[in-house]
C-alpha cells in the first residue's frame, strides 16, 4: 500500500514537472518596461531583444533569459522593436531585472535618446569633470568628479556614433 | 534644496495663549459684525487663491505622476516576483519606518492619515523590545509624531513639498536611510487615486541582505554582495521617488479639495453675517426713530 501511495506520489510529481517547464516558456515574449525618472520609453512593451550596459560587462536580453539582476552602466542601451527597428538610448546609473516569467525592468536615472545628445556639449562638460577631478580635494569629491567623469566620457562616445 | 537635520533638541513652539477680544454674541454691535464680515471675506479670498493655486500644482503633479507610476511599478515587480516581501515580514526586528509628508498643512487629513498609520504600528510594540525607528520626510509628520513617539524619530528631512519632488531629493533621502541600520522596513505614503480620493499605503523597503534572502533568488544569475548593494541603493532611490510623487499628487489634490471646501464655508458665513448685519443695522435705525419719537411725544 505504502509503495503504491510513493509511487502515485512520484507519478503526480512527474506529471506536474513538466507542466511547470513549460509554463515558463509560454511564448517568446517579453515583458519590457524602461523607464527614467525623466521619461517613459516602453511601458511592458513586447519587444524582440536589449543590449544594456552593466558593471559587469554589456550584455544582450532576449526573451527567456535567465534570470538576473545587474547595476547599468553609464553608457547607450540598445531596444530591437518587433517591427525590426532599433533605438538608442543613453542612460546615466540604473538597475536591469530579468524576472522568472520573463520581463524585464530597465530603470534608470536619466535617460534620453541618443539623437538628442549634443556632441560639443557633451565634450564641454567632460572638459570640466576633469578639471573638476584635477582640483578635487577631499575623497568623496574626488570619488564624485570621477562618477562625473565616466558619465561624461560615456556621453561623448555616445554622441560620437 | 532640501534639508535633512537629526533631531537633538526637542523644539517646543509656544502658541501665545488666546486671549483676544471678548466675544458677546447676543449684544454684538455693528461695529463688530463689520470686523468679522471683513476678517471672514479676506479669509474666502485667501483659500480662493490657495485653491487656484494648488489646483496649477496638481495638474503639474499629476503629469508627473503619470510618468512616474511605470516606474514604481517596475520597482515593485522584482520585490514580488522574487518573494523578497514575504522574506521582509518573518523578521520582525530593527524596523525602519519611513513618513513620506511634506511641510506645508491646509490640505485634509493626508499627513494626519501617515502619522495615524506609523502610531498604529508602533503602539502595538512592546517597551522593552529594539524599537522601530522612523524617519520623517516633511515636517508635518515629525510635528504630529514628536509627542508621543520623539525617542523613534532617527531623521528628519524638511524642505519638502514646496516644489515637486525631483530624483535628486529621492536620493538624498535615500543615502540618509542606507546609512542607518535596519533588516527590513516599510514606506507610508498616500496613493493618488482620482481627484477627490487617496489611499494611505505601505511598499516594503529591503535591505539587501532581506534581499539576498529572497526565496527565489536562487533563480537569478550571476549576483554577488556588491551588485546586490548597489542594487539595493538604486532600488530605494527609485521606490522613494516613486512615493514621493504619489504623495506630493495626493497632497495637491487634497488641498483643492480642503480650500474649495473652505471657500464655500466661508461664504455660507458671509452671507449670515451679512443678514445679522442689515438686521441689527435695521434694529438700531428702529431704535432711534423710536427714542426720537418718544422724545417728541412727551414735549407735548
Amino acid at each position: 500500500m505504502a509503495s503504491f501511495l510513493r509511487s502515485t506520489k512520484l507519478a503526480t510529481r512527474l506529471t506536474q514537472g513538466p507542466i511547470k517547464c513549460f509554463s515558463r516558456n509560454y511564448a517568446d515574449q517579453m515583458n519590457f518596461t524602461f523607464a527614467a525618472a525623466n521619461q517613459i520609453f516602453y511601458a511592458n512593451k513586447n519587444i524582440k531583444q536589449v543590449d544594456v550596459p552593466s558593471f559587469s560587462g554589456s550584455f544582450g536580453i532576449l526573451p527567456n533569459h535567465v534570470p538576473t539582476l545587474a547595476v547599468l552602466r553609464p553608457g547607450v542601451v540598445t531596444v530591437y522593436e518587433d517591427e525590426g527597428t532599433s533605438k538608442k538610448i543613453f542612460v546615466s546609473s540604473g538597475t536591469i531585472t530579468v524576472n522568472e516569467d520573463s520581463s524585464v525592468q530597465v530603470l534608470a536615472e536619466e535617460a534620453h535618446p541618443v539623437e538628442d545628445i549634443d556632441g560639443s556639449a557633451a565634450r564641454q562638460v567632460l572638459q570640466e569633470a576633469q578639471s573638476q577631478l584635477s582640483t578635487a580635494s577631499s575623497d568623496v569629491a574626488k570619488a564624485e568628479a570621477a562618477i562625473a567623469v565616466e558619465v561624461a566620457e560615456a556621453l561623448v562616445l555616445a554622441a560620437g556614433n | 534644496m532640501m534639508m535633512i537635520s537629526k533631531p537633538t533638541t526637542m523644539v517646543v513652539c509656544l502658541k501665545g495663549a488666546a486671549t483676544g477680544q471678548q466675544q458677546n454674541r447676543n449684544m454684538a454691535t455693528l461695529k463688530q459684525i463689520s470686523m468679522r464680515l471683513k476678517s471672514v471675506t479676506n479669509i474666502q479670498k485667501i483659500t480662493q487663491s490657495m485653491k487656484m493655486v494648488s489646483a496649477a500644482k496638481y495638474a503639474r503633479a499629476e503629469r508627473e505622476l503619470r510618468q512616474a507610476r511605470p516606474y514604481g511599478e517596475g520597482v515593485k515587480a522584482f520585490f514580488e516576483k522574487s518573494g523578497a516581501t514575504e522574506a521582509a515580514e518573518t523578521g520582525d526586528n530593527n524596523k525602519l519606518i519611513v513618513a513620506i509628508t511634506s511641510d506645508r498643512g491646509l490640505c485634509g487629513a493626508v499627513h494626519t492619515n501617515v502619522a495615524k498609520t506609523i502610531r498604529n504600528e508602533l503602539s502595538t510594540e512592546s517597551v522593552e523590545s529594539p524599537q522601530s525607528k522612523v524617519f520623517c520626510v516633511g515636517d508635518k509628520s515629525r510635528a504630529l509624531l514628536q509627542r508621543l513617539y520623539a525617542q523613534n524619530i532617527a531623521v528628519v528631512a524638511n524642505e519638502v513639498g514646496r516644489k515637486p519632488p525631483t530624483f535628486l531629493d529621492a536620493s538624498k533621502v535615500a543615502n540618509e536611510l542606507i546609512q542607518l541600520d535596519f533588516n527590513s522596513g516599510k514606506i507610508v505614503y498616500n496613493r493618488f487615486k482620482t481627484v477627490v480620493s487617496y489611499q494611505t499605503e505601505e511598499v516594503p523597503l529591503l535591505s539587501a541582505k532581506t534581499m539576498l534572502a529572497a526565496p527565489k533568488l536562487q533563480l537569478y544569475d550571476s549576483i554577488d554582495q556588491g551588485v546586490m548593494e548597489s542594487y539595493q541603493e538604486f532600488t530605494v532611490a527609485a521606490l522613494l521617488y516613486y512615493t514621493m510623487k504619489e504623495s506630493a499628487c495626493s497632497e495637491q489634490s487634497s488641498r483643492m479639495t480642503a480650500m474649495d471646501n473652505a471657500s464655500k464655508n466661508a461664504a455660507e458665513m458671509i452671507g449670515k453675517l451679512t443678514l445679522t448685519f442689515n438686521r441689527t443695522r435695521q434694529a438700531v435705525i428702529t431704535r432711534e426713530l423710536i427714542e426720537i419719537i418718544s422724545g417728541a411725544a412727551a414735549l407735548e
